[in-house]
Parts: structure tokens; C-alpha cells; sequence
């Protein structure tokens, strides 16, 4: 793959490119889904991605195409080099520095060489018994959006006319069930999912059976509250979203455009100080983890938030020299280029037991899900539907819908009260739970 | 650029149609009820404006061939990127390979009729002179930086492509279509005494360039952003509680395609997972109220000549005064419950299944004047841009996202509010509609749908409509 790569390199100068990088993406995957029991949709996938940035002096342009043949990787070159002839100079474009590239890549052990092979039956038997789980687990379990099975198998290679090459594969598994409750001629539906990197590592198919019908069978019965100002919990995914917020708002792009509303806050006190935000790259076996950046810069472990003082932002090279800054090793790719993205992003686990969070509620919310896209990043004005539990003198009482849930995110990540231990790396962002002191609830 | 579908894959890639034949005849005739190919070519291209001038300019090909063979509730699918023909033969014994674990009924696959010629473009933006795009967008930098001294920051982005696509199932029957698309859209960031505010706006088509161009449309789209952005400065909070909502007409639609439109698609009724199943027959809306999905509108994003399964594209009436009359169906579901294919079976890429999807969709206008009707509010919210939405297709709870919205102060339209998430309940909000107006209007042209990770372009229409009765998700108590 290096060499076809360094192929389109070769060419793009002779071309007339002053420098150029290309991306290589390859990838299997395999789905297969069950519902009722019986096999839904079984899905063979083959796929691979070949994009090129380069540029003609301070001009820059970009061009990708999945036909890798001959003639096509020598349109595509032309392509590239001729958009780039008529974009605007930029005197910030270019690659990074040659002296910080990546030398020597961590062994992060994303692949799980044996995991795949598993016969298409196997696979759907996984999905079969996930599902079946959260089918036989309450006869109020009556319908099923289906059991699901994933795997994938990818491989990423790197070059830059500067000199970088790298590559690396990844692997990834997950299993999930998305069951239906009904009770009184009302249905709910909700589910449970987990994704690893190791087959051997993906929790059991009826532990995740279980779960995705529990969450489903309590959310029965759910009715509006009267609108209100109460705290509010998030349970760990839903905290997850709201750091993915910190994300966006840290991101190169988003500060340079002016977008964001935590723009000139380096150094200052934007959370609770119970919040320390970190970003990651280098964790072992994780779903976010790379042995190298976008831009092949070395991956590092970032601390983002520390102790509610914003002290970093997530940077690739052009963003960063837009903001006079150096590069934080956040490049990612994409069709266009070259955009900023996370690895493994997270809230630090904090001090407080999660059941003790909810305990010292008098009366709130404790959210499960959220819905729909209400959050202007420019501003952190905050409005979203939510599902949840209501909480009442510190029990969890009944289930609540049809609500929204409103704030500005710089005011609720400083008015938040507790940040739970019980922090679980389930996806590329994670967060234990989290305590809102107070945001105005929408209802009735 | 693009000759006929048919001849482009045989001229590119060596696909002749007794390939084809061989393909889906051999592999999967005989023990599935329908098996098809999909061909899929696309061109794209994105100009990005920023900071006065074109500095991000890309390019892009994807091509790729799915595969699907269905026996009964089953569906193999199997997709590649590389179109030679070993690849092609090892998907379509992947497909086949869901029919071998059981035994299946007779085939069966017909064409439903002949595709609409709703696009057909003597340039597609795709080949339009890079020039007279970038002479575009400088324009709309210009204008919308001599429009507001408060104007920091202005994104203006066009993206065009072109996507041939051929279907071809083991009858031999074929059926191909040449889809062109562009979007321009303006973004920008204002500034007054350190508070930030943005306004984006924008649209498209499946038209050519011109369409900008065409009574200086990108003047009013980039007027439009600014005027967004500035008026958002002095926006107060927005109310928090039920209240009664005046919605504007045009985009405002996206109510319907949330509330009503994805719990009306055909897979989740197929399955009854969805709030409206089994309910054809029964008055979900105000008698006020008819809702529509049409494919066949000239040149607009949501239409499409063919669907993605080959199924001509229709007029579908959904809601009819008031009373549920029709599912939007692929061909799967169709046969499944016993229902004709509407033409709504669409797919993001050859990478993705189809599934039943909306088009364009939209509420007949009625009566009333939309003046008239904001004079009748005492108090509540009227609600013109959104943002995005979503919907549980299950419980039947949506949610869509105000970006611009101003209090009703006795019948008057007031003070600007901050955005805020309106939420409600799919089979009951429309029930609650008490006037319609007279003034339909389809969107700009910027939709896009998502489902189970697929993104297709939709649009959505609405005259101005009074809810008696939705939640406002602001902050004032």
C-alpha cells in the first residue's frame, strides 16, 4: 500500500506539486442482523479510499477516488494538481515540519488478528442469542428492532512527500439489541451495544440481551412533568455527549472561524473544578487510539480541561498556525483534506459513587437519552428532547418523555456539582456520570 | 459529460448487459423472490470560501456495485468498490448465500412503469466553468461583507456532483438515471460588543448553476444569513412550556417529515415498531391537514426520476384530511405487506441497502391568511428556520430545532428569542393544527435526511400553520 501511495506522490510532483500527502484506506466488514429470531439482513462489505492534498506553492486542493487503477490514480493526480492552480494562495498552507513527525510508532494493539474469523453462521448466532436475550427477558418484551453483529477489518497507510510513511490495521467488533416494551397499548423502544477492538472482549451476548430490555421496560408508562428548574444527572453516555460539546468548541477550525463559545478562554476557568477533560491516543486497545496523526505527527495523551481550567485546545498544523499556536497532533483526514479530530476523549472519573449522586437529588431528572440538534456552538445556547427518569427524594420514580432540557453549556459545565467513579471506556468519548445543578426542564 | 447509464458502465468498466445477466441470472435466479443490481458512479465536488478567498477546493470519485438477493424477510447484501468481475461474482455469492439457508417462493421482479425526465440539465453544475464558480462565491463574500459592519467571518461553500446509477435484476430488466445535484450555502459569523452570533442559509437543486444566479438568488440566500445572524444578537431567552406555535411557511415542514413522515415509512409499519402502525384508516391530524410525499417535482432535491430499486417515483398521498391513508413503501416491505411499491426505496450509495425514504414532503395549503393567522395568537411562539430534528419512531416523540423564532405578543409578532428544541408527539401534534394558510412554499433546497446512517437529499413544504399545543424546550420559566 506504501508504494502505490509513494507512486501518487512521485507523481503529483512531477506533476508540478511543490509537496503533496495521500491517505489509504482499506476495509471488510461483515454485518449480520437478527430479528425475531430469524436472520433480517446479512452484509458483506469491501471498500478503499485513496485521497491526495497537495500543493502548488501556498495553494492547496484535494481530490480522492475508490478506483485505484492505473488510469484513475493519474486522473485523479491531474485533478488535484489542477484545482490547486486555481485556489487562493495561503501563506499558512503546507505539511508539518519534518523534524516532528512520528520516528517510531507505539505498539497499540488495535487488531485482533484471529477475532475475524468466525464462520457468517457464528456471527449470526451471536446476533441471535443477543437478541434473544432481551426477547426472553419480560414477557412485555414484545417486538424487536433486532439483534446485531459487526465486524470490521481496516488498514490505514500514510505518505508525505517530506518523507513520512506509516501505516497500521485495526480491527472492531460490536453486538447490540434494540428491543420494543409494551405495556397498555403503548410501545418503547431502547437498546444496549458494545464495541471492542478484541473479539474475545465484547461483553457477553445475553449480558448485552439483558440490559438493552431493562432499558426498554423502564421507560413504560413515561409521562411529561410540568415544566420546572431542577438538576439534573446524566447518566454516563449522556454525559459522554455533553464533552463531545468541549470537543466541538476546542476544535482548530471552530476557533480560528470565530465559532465558538470557548474562544479566548485558554487559562481561564470554564467547569467545575471537579472537570478535568483529557484527550488520549496512546491508550492500548482502544477505539479511539493511533499510532499516528493525520499529518503523521506523533499521538499524545492531551489534557484538555484540568480541573475546570481550560489549558489546551485540539489543533492540526493549519489551525494551529491560523491561532499562532503550535500543532496539539489532533489532524485527522478527510475528503476534503485535512480537519481535527479526537482519539480517546474523556472526563476524568471523579470521587462521588453514582448512586450517591442520584441520592442526594431531592427532586430532578435523571437522563438517558437525548434527541435532535439544539445546541448553537458559537454561543453553548443549549436546548435538546430528552428521556429519562424522574427522580424523586432521591429514588429513581418513573419514567419521563416529551420533554426538553435547556441551559447555556459554559454555565452548566461550571454548575456541575458531581462527576461519578464510574468512568467505562465504551466509546471513542466517554464520561462517568455527571451532576447539573440546576437547567430548565420543558414539559407540560 | 455522462452519456446514457447503460452505455456509461459498458464503455467504462466492461458491464454489458449480458455480464449483468450472467451476474444476477446464474448466481441468483431461481431460489430468491428478488435479487438486483445496483451500479453506482459519482463525481463530486466541494469549493469552500473563507476569509475573502477560495482556499479549499476537492474533488472526488466513488464507484461501486451493490448486490442484494431477499427470500422472504431475509436480504443478503453485499457491496465492493472494485467494479472487475471476480469481485462482482464473490458479492453475489455472498447476497446468494442469505437463499441457500432456506427455501424461498418463486421469483419475482418486474418494472412498475416508465421513469419521469425531471432533470435533465444541458450543463450539470458538475461541469460548469470553475471560474464563474469562484466568481460566485467572491460575490457572495462581497455582498454579505457590505451588508452588516458586525459581519467578522463568511463561509460560502458549493458543492456540486453528478451520480449515474443502473439497475439491473435477473429478468434482464434494466433501468438507469443520471442525477445531478448543487447546494450553495452561506455561513456567517457577527460580532457586537464581544457577543458572537451565526446565520447560515442557503439551497439548491437538481439544477444547473444559473439557478444562483437566477434573479440574484444568492443574494437573498447571503442577505438571508446575515440577517439571520444579526437579528440572533439581541434575542432574548425563549419561553419554556406548552404553548401555542405559529409555524412560517417553507422549511418549517420539517414538522411533518418528523411528526408524521418517518413513522409513516413502510419498514417500521412492516415490523410495527412504529407509533402509526395499523393505523391506515384512522384520523391522526386535524381535517385541516393533507400531507403528501412526491417524488415527481422538476428539479427539486428531493425528487428523482427512478428510485434507488428502479420504482418510477410518485405523488403519494399520506395524510388526507386529516385520516392516515398510505405508507411510503420500497419493494421489500411492499411485498411484505401485501402493498404496491411507491418509489420511495432509496439508498445513500452503493455501500447501503435501500429502505423506504421520503422525498418531498409536504402539506396541502388551505385556507387561511397567514397575517391573519398570527393576529388570532394571544400569546405563543412563531417559529420560521429550523435547524435539524428528530424523531422515536417507536414512542412517537420528535423533536426540531428553532433557529429563528419571535414571541406573539397579542397578535403581534415581537421580541426575536434564542433557538430552542420544540418537542411533541407524532400521532397527536397534527391533530392540534387549527389553521392552515394559503401560502404553501417548498424549501430552499437543503435537506438532508438521515436513517440507520444513511444520508439522502429530501425536501419538505408547508404553508403557515397555527399548533394549539406544543412544548417550547427555552430557558424561561
Amino acid at each position: 500500500m506504501l508504494d502505490l501511495l509513494q507512486d501518487v506522490l512521485k507523481r503529483a510532483k512531477e506533476r508540478g506539486a511543490t509537496d503533496a500527502d495521500a491517505f489509504l484506506l482499506e476495509d471488510r466488514a461483515f454485518s449480520a442482523q437478527v430479528r425475531l429470531g430469524r436472520v433480517d439482513t446479512v452484509k458483506h462489505a469491501r471498500e478503499q479510499h485513496l485521497s491526495l492534498r497537495v500543493f502548488s506553492g501556498k495553494s492547496t486542493a484535494a481530490a480522492s477516488t475508490s478506483d485505484l487503477s492505473r488510469a484513475s490514480l493519474e486522473r485523479l493526480v491531474d485533478e488535484a494538481v489542477s484545482l490547486a492552480r486555481i485556489t487562493a494562495p495561503d501563506e499558512l498552507a503546507g505539511l508539518p515540519d519534518a523534524k516532528d513527525l512520528a520516528r517510531t510508532f507505539p505498539a497499540l494493539d488495535l487488531e485482533d488478528p484471529t477475532g475475524h474469523d468466525l464462520s457468517p453462521e457464528d456471527k449470526i448466532e451471536l446476533a441471535r442469542r443477543c437478541e434473544g436475550a432481551a426477547l426472553a427477558a419480560d414477557p412485555r418484551i414484545t417486538n424487536s428492532e433486532g439483534g446485531d453483529f459487526a465486524d470490521r477489518r481496516a488498514h490505514y497507510a500514510y505518505a508525505a512527500s517530506h518523507g513520512f510513511a506509516g501505516e497500521y490495521s485495526t480491527s472492531s467488533f460490536s453486538l447490540s439489541a434494540s428491543p420494543v416494551a409494551s405495556e397498555n397499548g403503548s410501545m418503547q423502544r431502547d437498546g444496549w451495544y458494545h464495541v471492542t477492538r478484541k473479539r474475545a472482549q465484547l461483553d457477553a451476548p445475553e449480558t448485552i440481551g439483558k440490559i438493552a430490555a431493562q432499558r426498554a421496560l423502564r421507560r413504560l408508562g413515561a409521562r411529561q412533568v410540568k415544566t420546572c428548574e431542577v438538576p439534573i444527572v446524566f447518566d454516563p453516555d449522556m454525559a459522554a455527549t455533553l464533552v463531545r460539546h468541549i470537543a466541538g468548541a476546542v476544535s482548530g477550525p471552530a476557533l480560528y472561524r470565530g465559532a465558538s463559545f470557548l474562544l479566548g478562554k485558554l487559562g481561564q476557568q470554564i467547569a467545575a473544578a471537579g472537570v478535568t477533560v483529557v484527550d488520549d491516543g496512546t491508550m492500548p486497545g482502544a477505539l479511539g487510539s493511533r499510532p499516528f496523526d493525520g499529518e503523521g505527527l506523533p499521538v499524545r495523551k492531551t489534557v484538555v480541561v484540568d480541573q475546570g481550567v481550560l489549558t489546551s485546545y485540539l489543533l492540526d498544523t493549519y489551525s494551529a498556525r491560523k491561532l499562532g499556536m503550535t500543532s496539539t497532533h489532533h489532524g485527522a483526514r478527510d475528503g476534503a483534506g485535512v480537519t481535527v479530530s479526537t482519539t480517546n476523549f474523556y472526563l476524568e472519573r471523579g470521587t462521588a459513587d453514582p448512586g450517591d449522586i442520584i441520592r442526594s437529588v431531592k427532586q430532578g431528572l435523571y437522563v438517558t437519552e437525548l434527541i435532535g440538534f439544539g445546541v448553537n456552538g458559537v454561543t453553548g445556547d443549549y436546548s435538546r428532547g430528552a428521556v429519562g427518569l424522574w427522580i424523586d427524594n432521591g429514588e429513581l420514580a418513573y419514567p419521563v418523555e416529551e420533554i426538553t432540557i435547556a441551559g447555556n453549556l459554559l454555565e452548566m459545565f461550571r454548575a456541575i456539582e458531581g462527576v461519578g467513579t464510574d468512568l467505562v471506556f465504551r466509546d471513542r468519548t466517554s464520561a462517568p456520570t455527571v451532576l447539573i445543578g440546576r437547567m430548565t426542564v420543558a414539559g407540560a | 459529460m455522462l452519456a446514457r447509464p447503460e452505455r456509461f458502465f459498458e464503455d467504462r468498466f466492461g458491464l454489458t448487459s449480458s455480464v449483468l445477466e450472467r451476474l444476477l441470472g446464474s448466481e441468483l435466479a431461481g431460489r430468491v423472490d428478488h435479487a438486483d443490481l445496483y451500479l453506482e458512479y459519482r463525481i463530486s465536488e466541494e469549493l469552500t470560501l473563507e476569509e475573502g478567498a477560495v482556499k479549499k477546493a476537492s474533488r472526488h470519485v466513488s464507484q461501486g456495485a451493490g448486490i442484494r438477493a431477499q427470500s422472504g424477510e431475509r436480504t443478503g447484501y453485499a457491496h465492493t468498490d472494485d467494479l472487475a468481475l471476480p469481485n462482482l461474482e464473490e458479492a453475489a455469492r455472498q447476497a446468494r448465500a442469505i437463499a441457500d439457508r432456506a427455501g424461498a417462493s418463486a421469483v419475482v421482479a418486474v418494472g412498475t412503469g416508465r421513469p419521469h425526465d425531471l432533470y435533465t440539465l444541458a450543463e450539470p453544475p458538475i461541469s460548469a466553468a470553475l471560474d464563474r464558480k469562484l466568481a460566485l462565491l467572491g460575490q457572495v463574500d462581497k455582498a454579505a461583507r457590505a451588508a452588516d459592519p458586525r459581519v467578522k467571518q463568511v463561509i460560502a461553500s458549493l458543492g456540486s456532483e453528478d451520480v449515474v446509477v443502473l439497475i439491473a435484476t435477473p429478468s434482464g430488466w434494466t433501468v438507469g438515471d443520471v442525477r445531478p445535484l448543487t447546494r450553495l450555502n452561506v455561513t456567517v459569523i457577527v460580532e457586537e460588543n464581544g457577543k458572537r452570533e451565526i446565520g447560515s442559509y442557503g439551497g439548491g437543486g437538481r439544477v444547473p448553476l444559473d439557478f444562483f444566479l437566477e434573479g440574484e438568488r444568492w443574494r437573498r440566500f447571503t442577505s438571508e444569513a446575515v440577517r439571520q445572524a444579526t437579528m440572533k444578537l439581541s434575542a432574548v431567552e425563549a419561553p419554556a412550556g406548552e404553548m401555542t406555535v405559529v409555524l412560517g411557511p417553507g422549511w418549517p415542514g420539517i414538522l411533518l417529515h418528523e411528526a408524521v413522515g418517518h413513522g409513516l415509512e413502510g419498514d417500521f409499519n412492516r415490523k410495527k415498531t412504529s407509533a402509526f402502525s395499523g393505523r391506515i384508516g384512522q384520523k391522526v391530524a386535524s381535517e385541516l391537514v393533507t400531507v403528501i410525499d412526491d417524488g415527481t417535482i422538476a428539479n427539486r432535491r428531493g425528487s428523482l426520476n427512478v428510485d434507488d430499486e428502479g420504482v418510477p417515483t410518485r405523488r403519494n398521498v399520506l395524510i388526507e384530511n386529516g385520516v392516515l391513508v398510505g405508507y411510503m413503501q420500497d419493494r421489500l416491505n411492499a411485498r411484505l405487506m401485501g402493498a404496491e411499491p411507491t418509489g420511495n426505496g432509496r439508498r445513500e450509495s452503493y455501500a447501503h441497502q435501500p429502505m423506504p425514504r421520503m422525498t418531498n414532503t409536504f402539506m396541502l395549503a388551505g385556507q387561511d391568511d397567514p397575517a391573519e393567522i398570527l393576529r388570532s395568537v394571544p400569546r405563543g411562539l412563531y417559529a420560521v428556520n429550523f435547524g435539524g430534528g428528530q424523531v422515536d419512531i417507536t414512542s412517537g416523540k420528535f423533536v426540531f430545532s428553532a433557529s429563528e423564532a419571535y414571541l406573539i405578543e397579542s397578535g403581534q409578532v415581537t421580541r426575536p428569542v434564542k433557538g430552542a428544541t420544540l418537542i411533541g408527539n407524532g400521532p397527536d401534534a397534527l391533530t392540534r393544527v387549527s389553521r392552515v394558510g394559503n401560502d404553501l412554499k417548498m424549501d430552499e433546497g437543503v435537506g438532508t435526511c438521515g436513517k440507520d446512517g444513511q444520508s439522502v437529499p429530501v425536501g419538505v413544504g408547508l404553508p403557515t400553520i397555527r399548533i394549539d399545543g406544543i412544548t417550547v424546550g427555552g430557558t424561561q420559566v
